[in-house]
């Protein structure tokens, strides 16, 4: 049986940024996944999260859990990256300085998901959403 | 097996909020302020000190399963972190000390 889960994430709505990731770790604590496949999708999704949350105009996460994986699809409204390759380095950051004092904007987000990924896709551009798709295997 | 009630006691710590979680296991300590890097590197049952005090400092708390947050040196934390720790019942812990002395005696409380 397939379990599907979508979460709507408000622009720079700080104060509710984590709760996806948290609903999508207890559901798959529900599930009895294996507590190193749970950590990996809590880090990867919590990145996703906090990108739309500082990065984008709004977005939505869907959980797709199968028998054989774990799926996590991160959406937003825009406004797209502007060069996904320099955006995949590890420290690169476009964050500003009121969110890099909050301790975010580490230029850490995408290498965190890509590393915790079985496979990791992204597509972006600018003036376009930007989508990315986590899928770990269980 | 050490709890947060003990590291409370022995480092002299004010308990803020998330009294509820002061049973749980303590496994070692990390420190650190950058929460992309605190998430991808805190292990389970971690006592965590940092010196961010907004509220997504209890969501990285909770997803990487620190036993405790532990905020130094007397920092101010913000209202709504303390309403969510309570929520969540994750220990919200603070000391005058630096997080380099809690470390120290930390170490020694781990040690006997």
């Amino acid at each position: 049986m397939n379990i599907k889960l979508s979460y709507d994430i408000a622009k720079s709505d700080f104060s509710k940024a984590g709760e996806a990731s948290s609903n999508i770790k207890k559901v798959l604590r529900q599930l009895g996944i294996p507590a190193d496949i749970i950590k990996r999708i809590a880090v990867s999704t919590y990145e996703a999260e906090m990108n739309i949350v500082i990065h984008s105009d709004g977005g939505r996460i869907d959980l797709l859990v199968t028998p054989e994986k774990i799926q996590v699809k991160a959406v937003d409204k825009g406004p797209g990256i502007k060069d996904v390759e320099l955006a995949m380095k590890e420290g690169f950051s476009t964050a500003p300085n009121e969110v890099r004092e909050m301790g975010f904007g580490a230029g850490m987000g995408l290498p965190n998901m890509k590393r915790c990924a079985d496979e990791f896709h992204i597509s972006s551009s600018l003036g376009n959403p930007t989508e990315i798709t986590i899928i770990v295997n269980i | 097996m050490l709890q947060v009630k003990s590291v409370v006691e022995k480092l002299q710590l004010e308990i803020i909020a998330g009294a509820g979680g002061l049973e749980t296991e303590v496994n070692g300590m990390y420190i650190g302020d950058l929460l992309s890097w605190v998430m991808a590197n805190i292990d389970k049952g971690n006592c965590w000190v940092t010196i961010q005090t907004h509220v997504n400092v209890i969501a990285v708390a909770l997803l990487g399963e620190a036993s405790c947050v532990i905020i130094p040196e007397n920092a101010e934390i913000d209202e709504n972190t303390i309403e969510k720790a309570n929520a969540e019942n994750i220990p919200l812990l603070r000391s005058s000390l630096s997080a380099y002395e809690i470390a120290l005696m930390f170490s020694k409380l781990e040690g006997n």
